[in-house]
Order: C-alpha cells, then sequence, then structure tokens
C-alpha cells in the first residue's frame, strides 16, 4: 500500500478514444490529496485539465455500480478505491471495463450486459395470478437461501469484465447473467425451471465456465457467481440423468 | 490491459490448460513410438535404451506430474459441479497439486 | 461455445478416463523399474486380451477428451469458429483415434 503524500503528484494515464478509432493512452498529472479516491482522480482531470473526458458515476458511494472501471488492470468500483491502495509508485492506470464495447472514453456499452441478463431466462414465471392467495416462501427453505444469496447483484458488470472466458468466448452468458438464472432457478414459486435450464445450456451457458473464480473474487458485494454456476450445472446434469429438480 | 490474475483458482486453471495443451500435444508421439512395436521392433528398442537419459528421466517426471495434475484437477471441477457439498475449493486447488506432486516423486524415485 | 452434449461427453470421458489413469501410472512406477525394453513391454501386452480392451478403451476416450478440450482452445485463445473449428477438432479427434488404434494393436496384437 503507497501512501502518497499530500502536496505531490500522481501520474494518471487515461485510456481514450471512441468506439471508431483505436484507443490511446493519455497521462495526466493529478494532485494528491488525503483520502482520494478513484472517481475523486477521474472527477478532477474532467473538472480541472480535460472537460472532454467522459466517464460515467451516479450515487458515489459504492451502491449503485456506476463508476466501475479497469484500475491497474482490475475492474473496481472506483469510488470504493482508495488511491493509496492502488497506487504503483506515482502512477494510475485507468480504462473503461474490458469485455464490453467502448461508446467513448471510459465509458463502455452495457447493452451486450443487459441483453444476456435477459438470454439467460432469469425472470419470473409465475405459478398464480392475482386472484389467488399468495403463495408463502419459506425463508429458511435451503432453496431460498441459495436464491437468496444472488439477488442482491446490482449489474455492475465487474464479474462480466473480470471473466476470462467471457473474455474469450463472445457468446457466453456470463456470471452475473447466470447467477440470475440460478436465483429464479431456486425461487419456489417459479413455473418453469425447464425453461431456465434450456435458455443456460446452449452454447453461451454455463457449461463453459472454466471455474477460475475471477468473477467471485472481484464482486463488490461479495456475491458468488462461481457457486452459481456450478449449481446451474449440477441441475443440467441431474436432469439429463432423470434425476428431476 | 490484463486483468490481475493471482488468485488460486485463476492458477488452477491456467494449469489445468496448459497441462491438457502439453498432454495432447505428446500424445501423438507417444502413440507413434509404441507403434514401432509393430513396424521397426529394433527402433522401439534403440528409443527405449533413451529413457536410461537423465535428461528422458526429467521428463518422464515431467509428463507424469502434468497427467496428475490434469487429472486431480479434472477431479476437483467435477466435484465442485456434480457433488452437494460447498467444497473448500483453494484447499482442493492445493491437496490437487500435492497428490500430483506425490504420484509423480513416487515415479521419479522408482525411475531414478 | 460448450453446449450441454459437449460438456457431458467431456466430463463422462474424464469419468471413464480416471481410473484408467491411475492403473496405467501404477504400471509405468512398476514397468520402468531395472529398465525398460521392448520385450518386457511386449511380453506383458502381447496377445493380452485384457490389456486389449483396457488401452482400447482408454484411447476411445482420451480422443473424445482431447478432442473436446482442444476444440474450446482453439475457439477461446485462436479464434476459431463455425465449420473450421468443426472440421479441425473432428479431425483431430479421429487421428488421436487412429494413431492411438494402431498403437494398442501394435502392442497387443
Amino acid at each position: 500500500m503507497h501512501v502518497a503524500k499530500h502536496g505531490s503528484v500522481m501520474n494518471v494515464t487515461v485510456q481514450r478514444g471512441t468506439a471508431d478509432m483505436a484507443p490511446r493512452n493519455e497521462t495526466f498529472e493529478v494532485p494528491v490529496y488525503d483520502n482520494q479516491t478513484v472517481l475523486d482522480v477521474v472527477s478532477w482531470i474532467q473538472q480541472n485539465a480535460d472537460p472532454t473526458l467522459t466517464y460515467r458515476f451516479a450515487c458515489r458511494v459504492g451502491m449503485c455500480g456506476s463508476c466501475a472501471m479497469m484500475v491497474n488492470g482490475v475492474p473496481r468500483w472506483t469510488c470504493r478505491t482508495h488511491v493509496g491502495k492502488v497506487l504503483k509508485g506515482d502512477k494510475i492506470d485507468i480504462a473503461p471495463l474490458r469485455n464490453l464495447p467502448v461508446i467513448k472514453d471510459l465509458a463502455a456499452d452495457m447493452d451486450p450486459f443487459f441483453d444476456k441478463w435477459v438470454a439467460a431466462e432469469g425472470h419470473h414465471h409465475p405459478t398464480r395470478t392475482r386472484h389467488e392467495e399468495i403463495e408463502p416462501v419459506n425463508p429458511q427453505a435451503e432453496e431460498r437461501v441459495e436464491a437468496s444469496a444472488g439477488i442482491e447483484c446490482i449489474n455492475c458488470s465487474i464479474c462480466y469484465s473480470a471473466c476470462d472466458t467471457v473474455a474469450g468466448n463472445s457468446d457466453y452468458l456470463g456470471p452475473a447473467a447466470l447467477q440470475r438464472a440460478w436465483t429464479l432457478y431456486n425461487d419456489a414459486k417459479d413455473a418453469n425451471k425447464d425453461a431456465i435450464l434450456d435458455a443456460v445450456s446452449g452454447s453461451g451457458g454455463c457449461h463453459n465456465c472454466h471455474s477460475m473464480g475471477s468473477c467471485t473474487a472481484y464482486c463488490p458485494n461479495d456475491l458468488d457467481p462461481l457457486s452459481a454456476i456450478a449449481g446451474l450445472k449440477r441441475a443440467t446434469t441431474r436432469r439429463f440423468f432423470g434425476r428431476g429438480n | 490491459m490484463k486483468v490481475a490474475r493471482a488468485h488460486p483458482l485463476w492458477l488452477a486453471y491456467i494449469l489445468h490448460r496448459a497441462s491438457g495443451i502439453a498432454l495432447a500435444l505428446f500424445l501423438p508421439l507417444h502413440f507413434w513410438v509404441l507403434s514401432l512395436a509393430l513396424i521397426d521392433a529394433a527402433r522401439l528398442d534403440s528409443f527405449l535404451t533413451l529413457t536410461e537419459l537423465p535428461m528422458v528421466k526429467l521428463a518422464e517426471f515431467g509428463l507424469v506430474f502434468l497427467l496428475a495434475v490434469h487429472m486431480f484437477g479434472g477431479l476437483r471441477l467435477l466435484a465442485m459441479e456434480w457433488l452437494p457439498w460447498t467444497a473448500p475449493q483453494k484447499t482442493w486447488a492445493v491437496a490437487a497439486v500435492a497428490g500430483s506432486l506425490f504420484i509423480s516423486g513416487t515415479f521419479f524415485l522408482q525411475a531414478i | 461455445m460448450l453446449d450441454f452434449r459437449l460438456y457431458m461427453a467431456q466430463r463422462l470421458s474424464a469419468l471413464v478416463m480416471a481410473p484408467f489413469v491411475i492403473v496405467h501410472i501404477g504400471v509405468m512406477i512398476y514397468a520402468i523399474q531395472g529398465g525398460l525394453t521392448a520385450a518386457e513391454i511386449l511380453g506383458r501386452t502381447q496377445g493380452s486380451l485384457f490389456w486389449f480392451l483396457f488401452y482400447g478403451m482408454f484411447v476411445v476416450a482420451v480422443s473424445i477428451h482431447a478432442a473436446i478440450g482442444l476444440r474450446v482452445i482453439l475457439f477461446e485463445w485462436a479464434g476459431l469458429k463455425g465449420t473450421v473449428l468443426s472440421v479441425v477438432a473432428w479431425a483431430i479427434g479421429l487421428i488421436l483415434f487412429a494413431m492411438g488404434a494402431n498403437a494398442v494393436w501394435a502392442v497387443t496384437a
């Protein structure tokens, strides 16, 4: 951990460019302050050095996931990344999230991420209508505990950017989408678990996962897509051998 | 920009992939040498005398290590995917490599 | 790129091979003691139905397993896809099987 001195200066390299040109790196000299996050650094650059720098943020307190970027090659929430934790000497490298197309500079196009979220069939298939009594769910049931472990996902795409299988396979649905499918699969009220298993068994499905675990390692919400995907593999295998749900 | 990857499970993945590639490249050679038994038994014997060389013994150790690593790594994956326990995965990764070292070590000791 | 069927073929061929690998390594540890000669190998395997079946099944399983494994690597790391990928993967499987079957025959016939 490097403690930069207040009053000194850092060299921050930022990836610039749009979708139609090759990315280029630009380095800025940014003053060091106490208690600075990487988001503070990017904001300083845009406010004081180059107003044309494009980046995203919203809550700036670690709840929304909008500020996710690659910092020294690691996908992180920049609002929750203290400069002291990532400074290498006096340098930091900032780039847009990996595995997603770039719109401009540090803003990545989240469309493929959300398209795959939908493609993984992670939506609820109801068993009852509004005219019937609500079916209770036991919060202590093993299934429910399993499902609840994955529902805090805020779609920040850090797991998607961390995954080397996503990098090598553009069809691969990715950890977030598959984890969502797993939470629906374990939902006691879901009527169509077969549809979910079918959706995750195609050429981009859960069976492509190599269990390298970068998703779980880097998730800022401490979720575990690695285990969720293993669960999906187990469920599809059980179905194959006829042991049902 | 490379994603930082120092964590154990990623290393297990890379080791598994590298050992698989090495074994896949070795196999055709292995099959060809054995087939010499049919075509040219004397040539097979001369190949086999090479196994006395220390470099070859080291290579054999390497191969057995790669095979054991690949198999134990694969069994770890199967356990993680198909068995209902949430295994302590890092421990498994280490145990897999340890098991491989033990087996290839045995091989090496017998070979020298 | 691995759909469920390829995944199952990969995993099942792996499971089949596990006991084969253990036996094979065990036999190798035994066989290399005191040096290795063609006569010693053939003395054990020639005319043996057991070794023919053992190594025969081993070769079938490894041809499937290696071909699918290399298929994934060629797709993810070399960018091969579509028909080219399928042709190459099948070729790998068939060549491995042919060479392996030839080797099995060479030592057990």
